[in-house]
């Protein structure tokens, strides 16, 4: 049954937040301690340093909680706006709030001409969408209303709360690993000719190269856990938005649409990216969903759209905004009546 | 010894009907919510139509049939509220209808379509029907969900002895309006 998939969806995903979080504090835990250790060579100090790092990332996960959704939109200079603002757009996320029977969220444009959107809060109950005004300004509503029901779907699926608190626990894993990376790197020589005097020993001499080890990997790790389950959700979003909006062209037209355009987003970075409705950093590679990558390539998500509905995939966007040009590509014609794309259309030129 | 074994059944069995019985009182009012849910976007319908209407109809040569149309719609619409949500359906569909074709007739009219007035009744109805799709999409889930849960085992044993009858969806089939079988005993 639809509903039930959805239902255990959200049950997934809250099962999985728990999940990642507890993988993130013990990650935590384990640098806490090697760092502790190996700083200072006393294998007693390593007990409060775990001790230390285990609580920053419990707080910092408490916080991000509470106040991380009016952290993310201020960081991303969002402004709250009124239904007199934009009638539309307040139109347009009121239907799609009761299309997946969530409350009204509250709703924000960020000033940029580069056009994108994102979803975040710690529930249904508590959240917010934000959609910048280049977006707002390039869609019709019918695509206005696509992107509108994947950003509720994040909303009704706790897909925002699970991104919130990953951001901040991963993003304390760094700041701890980078520290510690940091610290070796300033404190290395004194320790070299200390070393001389105390003659360490070889056991710290290990507990240190480990430390380096997990200060380089478990930051990495970290983040690969949460670019996999980032792009999976991506995908869901956009197949649960449709399920809302009956209407998938909307969706694959905005894709489309935001795909051709390659402005970055100045106020987006690396904390904040995962967020987003489509990749605000665009990598010079824009082809396939790579490891690293927040959002899978937007062709993909089309196609997995056009998938949904039984229509045949397309290889360029282009296809999607204007019939005429798969016609054109079709009769194999020399000078189809819109430009041709160039071969790496998703590059910025 | 006997006794206290067959009062423990007993006591189980209290418990699990009236924890099934609960979830089917809990699913009833979540349909009328959903019903109310439409019937607020329906009325803001019936609302906006006059406006609409009054800022269409100063216009010269503007089809004055349509506009009969879509008022005899509402009209009809408004007094089917109390029929049933099989014939309310019907009724909404037909209005529904009435305005698309006021819309295209507008399409006609470039001064009109400027008109910022006009503009904005466009996308207030707009949204009101989408909002009444989406509300149905709805209701009709929960509908759903309840229709299955009182013919299925358990509940099925004893639905209908507590009064637990089961509901229409808000769509208007022709087949379904065949066979009116409204449940008045609405809430």
């Amino acid at each position: 049954m639809a509903t039930a998939t959805f239902y255990d969806q959200i049950g997934a995903n809250k099962r999985n937040s728990v999940l990642l979080a507890l993988v993130v504090v013990v990650l935590l835990g384990a640098l806490g301690l090697t760092i502790g250790w190996a700083v200072t060579g006393e294998r007693a100090a390593a007990i409060p340093s775990t001790g230390i790092a285990i609580a920053v990332g419990l707080i910092a996960a408490v916080f991000s909680y509470f106040g991380g959704a009016s952290l993310v939109l201020s960081v991303s200079g969002a402004k709250e706006i009124g239904p007199q603002d934009a009638p539309q757009l307040f139109n347009v996320v009121s239907e799609m709030a009761t299309a997946a029977n969530v409350p009204m969220p509250r709703v924000y444009i960020i000033d940029d001409t580069a056009p994108n959107a994102f979803a975040t809060g710690r529930d249904p109950q508590h959240a917010s969408v934000a959609i910048t005004s280049g977006l707002l300004q390039k869609l019709d509503r019918e695509e206005l209303q696509g992107v509108m029901a994947h950003e509720l779907s994040h909303v009704r699926n706790f897909d925002i709360r699970f991104s919130l608190m990953v951001g901040v626990l991963v993003g304390s894993i760094a700041l701890l690993a980078d520290f510690f990376l940091r610290f070796t790197f300033w404190g290395g020589g004194r320790r070299g000719r200390d070393s001389n005097d105390s003659g360490g020993g070889g056991l710290q001499i290990i507990v240190f190269v480990v430390a380096i080890v997990l200060a380089i990997l478990a930051p990495i790790m970290a983040r690969l856990v949460q670019m996999a389950v980032s792009r999976q959700r991506e995908y869901l979003a956009d197949a649960s938005g449709v399920e809302l909006t009956r209407n998938p062209v909307g969706l694959e037209r905005a894709l489309a649409k935001i795909t051709l355009d390659t402005e970055p987003l100045e106020v987006a970075n690396r904390a904040t990216q995962h967020l987003y409705f489509e990749n605000p950093i665009k990598a010079a590679t824009g082809q396939s969903s790579n490891l690293f990558s927040t959002h899978p390539a937007a062709l993909d998500r089309i196609n997995r759209l056009r998938q949904l509905s039984g229509q045949s995939a397309v290889t360029d966007p282009h296809e999607v905004l204007d019939p005429r040009f798969a016609a054109a590509a079709l009769r194999g014609a020399a000078t189809p009546s819109v430009p041709p794309a160039p071969p790496g259309w998703n590059r910025p030129s | 010894m006997e006794l206290i074994v067959v009062i423990a059944i007993i006591v189980i069995i209290a418990l699990v009907v009236a924890g099934i019985y609960n979830g089917l009182v809990s699913r009833r009012n979540r349909i009328d919510e959903a019903l109310g849910q439409i019937e607020v976007q329906l009325k803001r319908r019936h609302d906006l139509i006059p406006n609409l209407v009054e800022a269409v109809k100063g216009y010269m040569g503007f089809e004055q049939s349509v506009l009969t149309k879509v008022t005899e719609a509402r009209a009809n619409a408004v007094a089917a509220g109390a029929q049933g949500p099989a014939a309310q359906a019907q009724a909404e569909n037909n209005l529904t209808g009435a305005l698309r074709s006021l819309f295209a007739v507008v399409e006609n009219y470039p001064d009109l379509k400027a008109n910022q007035n006009v503009m904005q009744l466009q996308e207030e109805l707009t949204t009101t029907e989408n909002q009444i799709s989406f509300s149905r999409q709805h209701y009709n889930a929960t509908v759903l969900d309840y229709n299955n849960a009182i013919q299925t085992i358990p509940a099925v044993l004893f639905a209908g002895i507590l009064g637990f009858v089961k509901r229409e969806f808000f769509d208007a089939e022709p087949e379904a309006t065949e066979v009116p079988k409204v449940d008045l005993n609405l809430g």
